[in-house]
């Protein structure tokens, strides 16, 4: 692993400055930085600071609350929890294969969410950087800036998210924390008004989409320097592709490539996840360090997320989003594209692929009519894995006779990303802010780079965290002078 | 931005403290009614800006429940700065999922997850300063501050939030009808 500023040698008499909260990300992180007498970073870190308690308290529930509760990770991405926990559930009720008319219209709620996702992340989040500069004003630096200078940019943006939204409430019966899914299958059809409003808008969400491509192929065109070398560091990719290698977000087997671009391992069922992957605790972040295992943790970190899908898969299987797919890879020239802002233009590529799917789903019969519910030999174990919006997201439990959940593991996408995030982050450090005097525009260039990860961090604090009360008085230099603990 | 004077506008402030920024989304999904709104207001720290501390507002939402050291001091600060403070969605009013842990038993749970757990590797749990002291228990905002409004719902729906801030803004005693009224 790439622990280079990671911990200073000499912690004491550095400077400590922080950057907390994280701003327009979803979730609570601070960055903190020690400098020295020179003004060299000599160490950064991202902490994820926030800590729920998904993970325990779900043992000794009934398996058949899950799909609901675990939305409560995240508000922002409630529907891939929902799918995935669904997902791993299947496999308990023994539905190895759920019907035609639950997939679809599971597929259809995925890429609706996907989309709505993607087009908070880049409108509402990450375009201010963007369309402004990293060290603009900060009264202007967000989404009510950008509708004043770029009212199209900003309403498109708006109304892309809308209408993933409706996807959602029309598959899932409510736009956030919904109920469509279910192990086994669906507890809802489409109705003909819903798709038929959907279908009258979805032609302009394609359009709308595309232009949201040209809009960062503009960008990365204006400014070369910048979007092909900020935050620019090798890192092995992780997503999941279909049997012959296309993109697909819903459902596929693990792939991982190496920082060349060279595939490692291909094929690996979702039910094999943990022969593969460990993680690694540090003291200094409630956010797990997951790594594959044959690797080890120095070298077997990796990028999960649109940058990692767009270059892991063969193909993607619709026309638009396709080429811009190859025009992309094209911009590597024979090397994986690495540049930290490209995930914004994997983004958007991916945005554009969801309208196309949403587009052709909507036509499909299924989606109105049919068996919704398959069950099978009861099992006492179960995983799910999906693409959410922000990477692999992998769900995993066991049940007991009793229908009570007796163990559940999540790595959810924000952990895959966890150390290329604090790479990205070490890496503006040394470029940017060594030397120089920090004004709060430098140091949004270290945001700008965790925020192009789209970092979910109030699902990555699903771990419990229950300590007794503590107490420390501690002075200028970090000693502590009194410690008080309440059991 | 309007030409309309600042001064005219109201000043809104909202965070998350332990939820899960549903809340937040479903603000959003006021939709493009978001451009009419910023109109008439204007936001102070929020997810959505730049603005890390609260400064004075007229109105602060808070989303989530508070389950460590710092949302106590975020809390504190926006209930110091902000005029009206409404609590936002299961999690502020009653402490909503996350407090599902507070009758769970402490160090058993980190040590599962940091240090048990299949497939942890240097476990150990996470201690180091710059993580906020967590408290014990998952405490409903109302617990450690005064607050003005409830706005119950997980999350309340786009229209609940939409309702309730015109009325507030235009001077009304904000009123949710029955349907706008949900727990869910
Ligand atoms: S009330 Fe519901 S939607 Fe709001 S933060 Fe809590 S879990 Fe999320």
């Amino acid at each position: 692993m790439d622990s280079s500023l990671e911990t200073a040698e000499h912690r004491d008499h550095l400077r400590r400055v922080v950057i907390d909260p994280v701003s327009r990300v979803e979730g609570h992180g601070k960055v903190t930085l020690l400098l020295d007498d020179e003004d060299q970073v000599q160490e950064a870190r991202l902490h994820i600071v926030e800590f729920r308690g998904f993970e325990v308290f779900i043992q000794g529930r009934p398996y058949w609350e899950v799909p609901v509760m675990v939305q409560r990770l995240c508000g922002i991405c409630p529907v891939s929890h929902h799918l995935a926990a669904s997902k791993a559930l299947d496999r308990v009720v023994g539905a190895m294969a759920i019907t035609a008319s639950a997939e679809k219209m599971r597929r259809l709620m995925h890429y609706g969410q996907i989309l709505q996702s993607h087009a908070l992340h880049f409108f509402h989040l990450s375009s201010p950087d963007l369309l402004f500069g990293f060290e603009s004003d900060v009264g202007q630096r967000n989404i009510v800036g950008v509708a004043a200078a770029y009212p199209d940019v900003a309403r498109q943006g708006v109304l892309l998210r809308k209408f993933g939204q409706e996807v959602i409430r029309a598959t899932a019966g409510k736009r956030i924390h919904g109920t469509g899914s279910i192990p086994g299958g669906m507890n809802r059809h489409l109705s003909v008004a819903d798709r038929d409003a959907l279908r009258s808008d979805v032609g302009r969400m394609v359009e709308w989409s595309r232009s949201a491509v040209e809009l960062v192929k503009r960008l990365h065109r204006a400014d070369p320097s910048l979007y092909d070398n900020f935050g620019r560091f090798r890192a092995n990719m992780m997503s999941l592709v279909r049997a012959d290698g296309a993109m697909d977000l819903y459902h596929g087997a693990l792939r991982f490539r190496d920082a060349d671009g060279k595939i490692l391992l291909d094929g690996v069922p979702d039910q094999a996840y943990r022969g593969l992957l460990r993680e690694q605790v540090k003291p200094w972040s409630y956010m797990k360090f997951p790594y594959l295992q044959q690797l080890g943790p120095e070298v077997g970190w990796y990028q999960v997320g649109p940058l990692a899908r767009v270059q892991n898969c063969d193909s993607i299987p619709s026309p638009l989003a396709e080429a811009e797919r190859r025009e992309f890879i094209d911009h590597g020239a024979g090397e994986p594209v690495r540049a930290t802002l490209a995930y914004h233009w994997a983004r958007m590529i991916e945005l554009l692929h969801t309208a196309e799917v949403i587009r052709d789903l909507l036509d499909d019969p299924d989606l109105l009519d049919g068996p919704l519910v398959a069950v099978g030999e009861r099992q006492h174990e179960g995983v799910g894995i999906i693409e959410a919006p922000r990477g692999t997201l992998i769900h995993h439990y066991q049940v007991g006779d009793d229908d009570l959940v007796t163990m559940c593991n999540l790595i959810v996408s924000t952990t895959h990303n966890n150390q290329a995030m604090n790479t990205a982050v070490r890496e503006v450090a040394r470029r940017y802010l060594n030397g120089r005097k920090l004004t709060e525009g430098l140091l949004n260039h270290i945001e700008v780079a965790i925020r192009a990860y789209d970092p979910c961090l109030s699902c990555a604090t699903h771990a419990l965290g229950q300590m007794p009360l503590v107490l420390e008085l501690a002075d200028a230099r970090g000693q502590v002078l009194e410690r008080v603990v309440r059991d | 931005m309007t030409d309309k004077p600042q001064a005219a506008r109201l000043r809104v402030a909202t965070t998350s403290l332990a939820g899960c920024f549903g809340c937040h989304m479903s603000f959003l999904d006021i939709d493009e009614r978001l451009f009419d709104l910023v109109q008439v207001v204007e936001f102070d720290r929020s997810p959505l800006t730049d603005i890390k501390h609260c400064g004075p507002c007229d109105i602060g939402l808070i989303e989530g429940g508070v389950c460590n050291a710092e949302n106590v001091h975020v809390l504190r600060e926006f209930r110091r700065n902000c005029k009206t403070l409404v609590a936002v969605g299961a999690c502020a009013i009653n402490g909503g999922l996350p407090a599902q842990r507070n009758h769970l038993d402490l160090g058993d749970c980190l040590q599962q997850v940091y240090v048990q757990r299949d497939g942890v590797e240097d476990g150990g749990v996470p201690d180091d300063p710059e993580l906020p002291l967590l408290l014990d228990r998952v405490h409903p905002i109302h617990e450690v501050v005064r607050v003005d409004y409830f706005i119950p719902g997980c999350p309340p729906s786009g229209e609940a939030m939409w309702k309730f801030l015109t009325d507030l803004i235009a001077g009304r005693t904000p009123r949710l009808s029955h349907p706008l009224l949900r727990f869910d």
